[in-house]
């Protein structure tokens, strides 16, 4: 009664490992995403991304040759099961993961990716991540570390506001990007007067405005995921606010302004990544991301899309499928969206996996995205 | 059952439980474990709820307090040998004090009660950041070292796992057959008129909450090592409403339930992948239409089958006897 | 001052939401011992609907009449035949178990069949602000709120003062002497689920404009549903009302003057201390346990 599952799962098990040598030419990617749970949409959308970007590639003859073979799973925005994935996809033999998304997951996840040498990208973007020493990690996003010193600067030169409030969203995400705002805005000058905590689904934000009014501040910096944007962007404007409203990407994205009505004109994010920025590879993705989907993408699915390019560009680069080759080729590469329009932005890979980039600070006009300026990479200055 | 059928099954378990994973990759040993790590957790559970009859939805908070414990305790640099125990007997008070609210209520409002137990739990978790590392988590906990043996491979920590998992089902045999365990039963089934007959039921209703947490705390324990990272996600009400799920679908009151309760939910879910975005979905309707079929569990269904053969054979013999005497007026 | 009048009624509307929600909830209990674990989703559901037929080019009144016709024969009778009268006469655990597969079924069948994103919902409401005396509302933080009110003050006179009303209560007292008495039980206790389900549809059409349509948007309207119940009285209509304002309200005032963080827990206290004490809810009738 009991047994037969079992030996059923070991030939499962046994099946499976005979299909994947029968494979070999395939370049097997593994895809592990957030598809339920709290990270669905994020996942999702980057799942998206990657599979449209396979897509083009297989069709164009691939990799050196070899057709991309994506294996998708979905971590269920849970780290234990997120590990497991990992875990699964070494022992498949895959080239490359791409995913989770989550910080929380990716934290636990790249344990194994690293103990199997295998390259594995990330659009999460807690700062932790490139800090423990892991060789094959890559981020297809800016790091916190590396967003919030653009975002204070800003605040301080161009807003001219000395005093802050800062809006968060309680979870790994919005705790670490706090954390590096804070301190980019000490070091611009900029006095936080109010540190106000929200949940990660959280309906009602009058208490949260409320604080953040009371602490009469010149701007107010609201870092939290696109639903709760949207409300507490409602929130602001019912409550008569009318000083600057500063964010990231999460803030302005269209699914927030779609979300949020009238309440999102004249905010203002830096972004790292927007289907709005006004280049022509971008809108070209935007357009076709539509046509595939029949929805815009969001920032997640540009991250998705642009890891699968980065890694051909990689292998391309090496000229051959080793991983540790490719995995290191990729440490102070510079891939230029004009050789490789896939990236669709040149971007630089530091020896820690971390990203810098083009990024742009924009403003809701009339329920859509304008960039208001263009900010070169770090490195660049 | 019987006891020696019983044991006769629990061989073959044992025998299978043993022999498979060496043939498995990391992930298939990675899934075993974590199979026995809710095996040991419902077990507790199946005390609580099958045996005793307490409505417990909040078993996931000691089955984090007993995670958080080993975490914290190994990253101050104590060893493991320190946490399990520490975390099983945290794990029994705690659980003796979440005990006290089921004296005064029952069923569904003591089902909530631990819900809400359980939410407080996972807002300490959550927002203590200083001690737990709140949304961020504890990160790189390490695996024990046994007689100098390091159980940091897998399919060695798997036999470790494996090896408390045959401890803790002992141990629970012998409570339940020993006069504790139809104390519980009787606890279950008509607490006014065990009270009668003399059982104390405050001290068994505490007794079960207490054990059920223990075994708990010891699954989280485990649990810790096994996943090498601690976060709250895993011990809110969700897991708890899982476990409950995970028992009942077993067969609350079997010994056996647990086993197969767990692999229902850890298990069953990876087998039904390749419906890809749909597998959960399905899993739902699979946990409704067991309900439907056999709502006492999976493991009713010998009962079942021999209460239908009795009925059967009674109803045979009363046609029988009808048509004697029919035969006689 | 007008800071806390500002939370106040803040509070209040959001309570009315999750008032809805607790309502059908209690309804439900009282009429056939049914605990509902689906009750979020069975609001996500109707939501889902309309939004479906909305996007077909329907007005919203018409999407929302629609949806309450198939909300009544799925989530009322659909419900009721499939899963609750088989199971009622095994005890409370295996409804309580097929209603929690249920809202895994539901939340999952969502998101894979439709969509993972979140969605947004024409508000009833125009979108206009009033200030009345420093403190800013919105038409539909009045509008909600008075339609949870008029939604349970309407059932509670149904319940008490209609025919159908005094026989479904007498359903929930005592079936067995609800057949003697001539009593067409099962088509009572269909009644109540199917308001049940017209309760839903009302919660999800004043609810989603807030919450926006997402496959788990459930998840947490029905857990703030379960405390509202409870902390109200489990077998009380009103009560449901109370407890909904008390949930909402102490967490709005728990975020902004205790901490932001442990918002959650205030509600969580009010509840424990409610089932430790009173467990059949302020405004409750005390039950009776039978030997």
């Amino acid at each position: 009664m009991q047994k037969t599952p079992f030996i059923a799962t070991t030939l499962a098990l046994v099946c499976a490992s005979l299909a994947a040598t029968a494979q070999a030419q395939n370049i097997k990617i593994a895809v592990l995403q957030e598809l339920s749970g709290a990270g669905a949409t994020a996942g999702t959308n980057a799942k998206n991304g990657v599979e449209m970007a396979v897509k083009e590639i297989n069709a164009a003859g691939g990799i050196l040759g070899k057709k991309i073979e994506t294996l998708v799973n979905d971590t269920q925005s849970n780290p234990g099961v997120a590990k497991g994935l990992a875990t699964k996809a070494v022992d498949d033999g895959v080239f490359a993961v791409i995913g989770p998304t989550f910080s929380g997951s990716v934290l636990v996840s790249m344990a194994e990716t690293k103990r199997a040498e295998t390259p594995n990208f990330t659009g999460a973007e807690a700062a932790s991540i490139t800090q423990q020493g892991n060789p094959y990690i890559f981020r297809t996003s800016f790091t916190q570390t590396n967003s919030m010193p653009k975002v204070a600067r800003y605040i301080a030169t161009n807003l001219k506001a000395k005093t802050v409030a800062v809006i968060f969203v309680n979870n790994d995400f919005g705790k670490g990007g706090r954390d590096a705002f804070n301190k980019a805005a000490e070091a611009a000058g900029v006095k936080v007067v109010a540190d106000i905590s929200t949940d990660s689904g959280q309906v009602d934000f009058s208490a949260p405005v409320l604080k953040a009014k009371q602490s009469n501040p010149d701007a107010v910096f609201v870092y939290t995921n696109e639903e709760e944007s949207a409300r507490a962007l409602r929130e602001l404007r019912k409550q008569g606010w009318s000083k600057p409203i500063v964010g990231e990407t999460t803030l302005t994205g269209q699914k927030v302004i779609d979300l949020a009505g009238e309440a999102a004109n004249g905010a203002i994010a830096h972004v790292g990544l927007t289907v709005d920025a006004p280049l022509p590879l971008m809108l070209k993705f935007k357009a076709k991301f539509f046509q595939d989907y029949k929805y815009i993408s969001d920032h997640n699915g540009i991250k998705g899309y642009t890891a699968v390019y980065m890694l051909k560009a990689a292998i391309e680069k090496v000229g051959k499928l080793d991983r540790v080759a490719v995995a290191k080729a990729l440490h102070g590469m510079t891939i230029l969206a004009a050789k490789e329009p896939g990236v669709l932005m040149d971007v630089s890979i530091d020896a820690n996996g971390d990203l810098d980039r083009e990024s742009f600070i924009v403003e809701v006009k009339n329920g859509k995205q304008e960039v208001k300026e263009t900010l070169p990479p770090l490195a660049k200055k | 059952m019987a006891p020696t059928r019983s044991l006769l099954i629990g061989l073959v378990i044992l025998a299978f439980l043993l022999a498979v994973p060496p043939f498995l990759k990391n992930y298939g040993i990675y899934l075993f474990s974590y199979w026995l790590v809710f095996v040991i957790a419902n077990m507790g559970l199946n005390l609580t709820v099958g045996y005793a009859g307490q409505k417990s939805l909040g078993h996931a908070a000691f089955f984090g307090i007993g995670a958080y414990s080993v975490a914290i305790l190994m990253k101050a640099g104590f060893s493991f040998w320190l946490g399990l125990p520490v975390a099983a007997i945290g794990c029994f008070f705690v659980g003796l004090g979440l005990g006290f609210p089921a004296l005064r209520v029952q069923t569904i409002y003591l089902a909530f009660a631990t819900l809400g137990f359980n939410t407080a739990v996972w807002l300490v978790m959550r927002n203590e950041e200083w001690l737990t590392g709140g949304t961020f988590g504890i990160n790189n906990v390490g695996r024990p070292g046994l007689f100098g043996f390091s159980l940091d491979a897998n399919l060695a920590y798997y036999y470790f796992v494996f090896a408390v998992t045959v401890v803790m089902g002992a141990l629970l045999w012998k409570l339940l057959s020993s006069p504790w365990g139809k104390a519980f039963t009787a606890l279950r089934d008509n607490p006014i008129r065990a009270e009668s007959l003399g059982v104390n039921v405050q001290a068994y209703t505490l007794l079960s909450f207490a054990i059920g947490a223990a075994y708990a705390g010891v699954a989280g324990a485990l649990f810790a090592s096994l996943v090498q990272f601690v976060e709250p996600a895993p011990f809110a009400v969700g897991s708890s409403i899982m476990m409950y799920l995970m028992v009942v679908v077993g067969g609350p009151g079997y010994f056996f339930g647990p086993l197969l309760g767990s692999a229902v939910g850890v298990l069953l879910p990876e087998w039904l992948r390749f419906a890809q975005g749909w597998y959960l979905f399905v899993f739902g309707a699979a946990v409704i239409v067991l309900m439907l079929w056999l709502p006492d569990g999976l493991l009713s269904i010998p009962d079942r089958i021999k209460a239908r053969r009795v009925a059967r054979e009674a109803s045979a013999a009363r046609a029988a006897s009808a048509k004697a005497i029919g035969a006689q007026s | 001052m007008t800071d806390f009048l500002q939370l106040l009624l803040s509070g209040m509307a959001t309570g009315g939401i999750y008032a809805i929600a607790a309502l059908g909830f209690t309804l439900l209990w009282q009429a056939s011992g049914t605990i509902n674990f689906a009750q979020g989703e069975f609001v996500m559901l109707p939501a889902f609907v309309m939004l479906a037929f909305i996007t077909l080019g329907m007005p919203l009144l018409l999407a929302f009449g629609l949806t309450c016709f198939v909300a009544v024969v799925v989530l009322g009778y659909g419900f009721k035949r499939g899963i609750a009268d088989p199971l009622l006469k095994f005890g409370m655990m295996p409804i309580v178990v097929a209603t929690i597969g249920l809202a895994i079924a539901m939340r999952n069948g969502v998101r894979a069949g439709y969509s993972a994103e979140a969605h947004p919902f024409p508000s009833l409401f125009a979108d206009k602000l009033f200030n009345v005396g420093g403190v800013t509302v919105t038409l539909s933080d009045v509008g909600t709120l008075a339609f949870a009110l008029l939604l349970v003050l309407g059932t509670q006179a149904f319940l008490s003062k209609t025919v159908t009303g005094r026989a479904m209560q007498a359903v929930a007292q005592n079936t067995d002497s609800a057949t003697v008495l001539g009593i067409d039980v099962p088509r009572m206790i269909f009644y109540t689920f199917a308001i049940n389900a017209l309760l839903a549809c009302a919660a999800a059409l004043l609810v989603t404009p807030t919450y926006l349509a997402k496959f788990d948007m459930g998840e947490s309207l029905g857990n703030k549903a379960f405390f509202a119940a409870i902390i109200g009285g489990f077998n009380n209509s009103r009560g449901a009302l109370l407890g909904g304002l008390i949930v909402g309200v102490a967490e709005n005032l728990a975020a902004a003057y205790i901490s932001p963080t442990y918002k959650d827990a205030v509600a969580l206290v009010i509840f424990m201390l409610v089932i430790l004490f009173k467990p059949q809810g302020l405004l409750g009738k005390k039950v009776e346990r039978k030997v």
